[in-house]
């Protein structure tokens, strides 16, 4: 049954997308297979991020994108993400709410993620869900992270353009300059322009700016303002994104951008691998041993890591040189 | 702690004309209570719905009512989802505050589960229930 999903998906099912999508986050056996069938027809689309604190209006402000680059003929995925709750691993998925008045256009594909322990903004799934979009034939792709603030800047790493959606009621410039929000941002977003103080963090946002040294070529971000409920300044933010895409165009900026992308995503591949393997240890009394020797203070932390290491190093390459007699033997 | 496994994914709406939303808000924190990964639609209709179940791999849809129509909307919701292909895979739902005498139908044209009053383990069960029922047929 499950056979196919990747064909079925570069013919455009958008029912087999929503099935792989879901291999992906749960690690189904075969779901890599799927996704290197499909990803030779990937790194098409052009990724967008939003980011921002809770309740600043990225949903919202996704939505009015989704139709702003509908009438421009462009056919959107987009991604949406919230937080996985610490305590019972569920959670409340409430961007696509923001989103349904599109919900029945083909063109669109909308599919909301928990973040499933992953730190950095985004979630366990996310640059998966990303190709999957691409391969089914979306030509602009928007990645909504969690509401976040200070440190979730993967998305920087992951998208094109990364737009920064910030409130009159963020904070002073001093929240600014320890966010480093400053590197991150393409375009950076003042909504709900309408509760006021908007100008006042506008001239902070700018005088920061003009402080942060640049080379000449070098993007410049821009500071939309906007109201998104009312869908007041959504047309220059879309115009400012496609500005910023052809920018990356006409300069190396979109190899690099991609070279960044498949990098975190390699990393994060490798980093959860090696996660896997290290829950491992846990099983049997290896772990217990080590912790009780250490409680009993006969070692410490560190020459019981390195004995860890050392042993998962070990099991590592014992796995690798079954892996090539299996290859062999097959 | 190890990675969870085929977690699974509710997607919890009403029908259009329905004004109450606190129950919705009670057992959506419910099942997210549960572990589960409960997605938002709010008011929509039958077609997007199903769309949105479509589109977020949904294994249950969950249906609020109380203001009424819920077999009218029911019907046509279960009618969509059947030519949409996914009536046999995933677990239909309804709860709130209908005719009692509606269960039967509710539970022929396709719901899993029509609750007048549950508790959050009540919901969960039915919920497990159902999908090992649809996961295991299909």
């Amino acid at each position: 049954m499950k056979t196919g999903l990747a064909s079925k998906i570069l013919k455009g099912d958008a029912s087999a997308a929503a099935k792989l999508i879901s291999e992906i986050e749960d690690e189904t056996p075969g779901a890599l297979e799927e996704m290197s069938r499909i990803y030779p027809h990937t790194g098409r689309a052009y990724i967008v991020g939003i980011t921002g604190s809770p309740g600043a209006g990225k949903s919202t402000l996704t939505n009015n994108l989704i139709g702003l680059f509908r009438e421009k003929k462009m056919t959107v995925g987009v991604v949406a993400i919230d937080p996985t709750s610490a305590f019972t691993g569920g959670a409340i998925l409430g961007d696509r709410v923001r989103m349904q008045e599109h919900s029945a256009d083909k063109g669109v594909f909308i599919r909301s993620l928990a973040t499933r322990g992953w730190v950095g903004g985004l979630a366990k799934g996310a640059l998966g869900a990303v190709h999957v979009m691409d391969a089914l034939g979306k030509e602009i792709i928007l990645v909504e992270t969690v509401g976040s603030g200070q440190i979730e800047i993967d998305i920087t790493r992951a998208a094109d353009t990364t737009v920064i959606v910030l409130t009159p009621t963020a904070g002073d410039e001093i929240q600014m300059m320890k966010a480093g929000i400053l590197e991150a941002a393409d375009v950076f977003v003042i909504n709900k322009v309408d509760k006021g103080g908007a100008d006042l963090l506008r001239a902070n946002l700018e005088l920061m700016l003009s402080m942060k040294p640049h080379l000449p070529g070098e993007w410049q971000p821009d500071i939309v303002l906007t109201e998104a409920i009312y869908g007041k300044g959504t047309g220059e933010l879309a115009a400012e994104i496609l500005r910023h895409r052809e920018f990356l165009v006409n300069s190396d900026g979109l190899e690099q951008r991609q070279k960044e992308r498949v990098k975190l995503e390699l990393m994060e591949t490798v980093e959860s691998y090696l996660k896997d393997f290290i829950r491992e240890i846990d099983k049997g009394d290896y772990l217990k041993n080590l912790v009780d020797a250490l409680s009993q203070g006969k070692t410490n932390p560190q020459s019981a890591a390195r004995e860890i290491t050392g042993r998962l190093a070990r099991d590592l390459s014992r796995l690798q040189s079954s892996d090539r007699a299996n290859r062999k033997a097959s | 702690m190890a990675p969870p496994k085929n977690k699974i994914k509710v997607l919890l709406a009403q029908f259009p004309l329905e004004a109450h939303s606190r129950g919705i808000i009670t057992v959506a924190g419910m099942l997210k209570d549960a572990g589960m990964e409960v997605v938002l639609i709010g008011n929509e209709l039958p077609e997007r719905i199903i769309e949105a179940a479509i589109q977020e791999d949904a294994d249950v849809v969950g249906i609020s009512t109380y203001c009424g129509g819920e077999l009218a909307l029911g019907t046509d919701l279960m009618k969509v989802a059947e030519e949409k292909g996914i009536k046999d895979n995933t677990a239909f739902l309804l709860g709130g505050i209908f005719p009692p005498r509606n269960i039967p139908e509710l539970e022929k044209i396709g719901f899993s589960g029509a609750f007048l009053s549950a508790n959050k383990e009540e919901i969960v069960a039915c919920i497990e229930k159902a999908i090992t029922v649809k996961k295991g047929a299909g």
